[in-house]
């Protein structure tokens, strides 16, 4: 479980964040939603810190994340795996070195134990014939899969997902969106995805957190978001034409 | 002032958090064969006609009957040896190896794979910037050694073809009143701009925010101040080493 109480934080006189609170909870899919320039992306580097709230504190199992000291941080943070809006895939290393890295640096395991726990990863992704590629012989999709390998190759209790479906084509969207969930579910871990696609809120939305510049508007699951009674979330959700089709009907 | 401060922050990172040795050793050598061995035909080329260049201009200008032709060769040696092998090189590996780290680190910042390592836990600065500095330290003064050596062959190749000046009394002039401190003093200047050069690149391509403009816009302003800053140590350690 992932606690935020009050996060806030400002970039110069603008606040992108304000008085942020909310529970992530274990084993099931959370979604923070919002339209773009809403602060998501913001709040999750302010949850895993690469960018440090100006106030407030994240808890992770109720240690306390953002007051901890540097090796409860470190502890922590070898507990994270992380899809990025890119995949972030290490440019001069394969596909295989990729996904092995955080257990060339993290984990004491013998070499072979390594590349059995690599190959398992990558055919979780359905990559398992991509080890020797390099990233830019890669699709998109393929990025985000090794990315999504790369995140769970040391069996992380909570995994973030930066817009894991931007730029991909709507297939692949679910595809990627449907193997964010099994991981979820089969592994127990505290999963976080920031996305503004209705498809992923629809299919995968079990806890979701809306954001309206800066601010958290509403909280709910994906039954309930068709029936909030939030305008600006409304607005949002409706935006989307089948989702005004369902309306409608 | 800020960006100073920044500066010696960044420097303070690369000791803490990191990793093992056997990590450190690895990309060590990966920056090594990037940074020293590909740079080997740039400096020998160079370093060759700058050995070449300094021959003649020098024996164009030492005209009156009296002066040995041999000064013309301990002239070229003291030049090579003093500033051209350590500094004017140092410009160049600014030119070639500073912008390389500061557009590889600008690139990794900006894609976000430098977040990845935060977020594994990992000290970016010290796993990114240690094994360049290492590096660095270990090739620039090998790669300055290779030019004295290639500035001195570049000016006999001119004495051997050219009538300046007799291959006996290049030789001659080479090893006539040669003081051994010259050396001591081009290797310190050479770890010296070794650790700006790296240091100041690294720190500029690390902290590089935008897009692909910013990224050119780093290694721009890595070079511009890897210079200035060799240009102002190089007078600083002239003035502490050799001032009496």
């Amino acid at each position: 479980m992932i606690e935020l109480k009050n996060i806030s934080k400002s970039f110069g006189d603008r606040k992108i964040l304000d008085n942020i609170s909310g529970t992530f909870v274990k084993g099931k899919p959370n979604l923070i939603i919002g339209a773009s320039g809403t602060g998501k992306s913001v709040l999750l580097k302010c949850i895993v810190e690469i960018v440090e709230p100006d106030e407030g504190s994240v808890l992770y199992d109720h240690r306390n994340f953002t007051e901890g000291d540097k090796n409860l941080k470190i502890e922590i943070r070898r507990e994270i795996g992380m899809l990025f809006q890119g995949g972030a895939l290490f440019d001069s290393k394969t596909v295989e070195e990729n996904v092995k890295f955080p257990l060339d640096l993290l984990a004491k395991m013998p070499r072979d134990e390594k590349y059995d726990r690599v190959n398992l990863c990558l055919n979780r992704v359905g990559l398992q014939n991509a080890n020797k590629k390099m990233p830019s012989e890669l699709s998109g999709g393929m990025k985000k899969r090794v990315g999504i390998a790369r995140a769970i190759v040391n069996n992380p209790k909570y995994l973030f997902c930066d817009e894991p479906n931007s730029g991909l084509d709507p297939q692949t969207s679910i595809r990627i969106d449907e193997l964010i969930r099994d991981i979820t579910y089969d592994y127990g871990t505290t999963t976080v995805v920031v996305t503004h696609d209705m498809n992923s809120v629809m299919g995968i939305g079990e806890n979701i957190m809306f954001l309206y510049k800066g601010l958290k508007l509403w909280e709910g699951n994906k039954d309930e978001i068709v029936r909030s009674g939030v305008q600006e979330l409304d607005d949002f959700v409706f935006a989307n034409k089948v989702m005004m089709a369902m309306r409608e009907k | 002032m800020k960006d100073f401060g920044k500066y010696f922050i960044f420097l303070g990172n690369l000791f803490v958090n990191r990793e093992s040795f056997r990590t450190y050793y690895r990309l060590t050598v990966e920056e090594c064969v990037l940074i020293g061995i590909n740079s080997i035909m740039l400096f020998a080329l160079v370093s060759t006609f700058m050995g070449a260049v300094t021959t003649v201009q020098t024996a164009f200008n030492l005209v009156a009957p009296y002066i040995p032709k041999y000064v013309i060769s301990q002239v070229v040696r003291e030049m090579a040896v003093l500033e051209l092998a350590p500094t004017i090189m140092a410009i160049i590996y600014a030119g070639k190896v500073g912008s390389s780290m500061a557009g590889n680190l600008g690139t990794m910042r900006i894609t976000e794979q430098v977040d990845a390592l935060e977020v594994m836990g990992i000290n970016s600065i010290s796993y990114l910037v240690f094994p360049k500095v290492l590096a660095s330290l270990l090739m620039y003064p090998l790669l300055v050694i290779l030019s004295i050596v290639c500035a001195l062959a570049g000016g006999y190749i001119v004495a051997f073809f050219a009538s300046y000046i007799t291959p006996t009394d290049y030789i001659y002039g080479l090893r006539y009143a040669f003081n051994p401190f010259t050396i001591t003093f081009a290797l310190t200047k050479s770890v010296v701009f070794a650790f700006l050069v790296s240091t100041i690149s690294s720190f500029k391509g690390y902290y590089t925010e935008g897009g692909a403009l910013e990224v050119g816009q780093s290694s721009t302003q890595a070079v511009t101040t890897s210079v200035i800053a060799i240009l102002i140590a190089d007078y600083l350690l002239a003035q502490l080493m050799l001032a009496s």
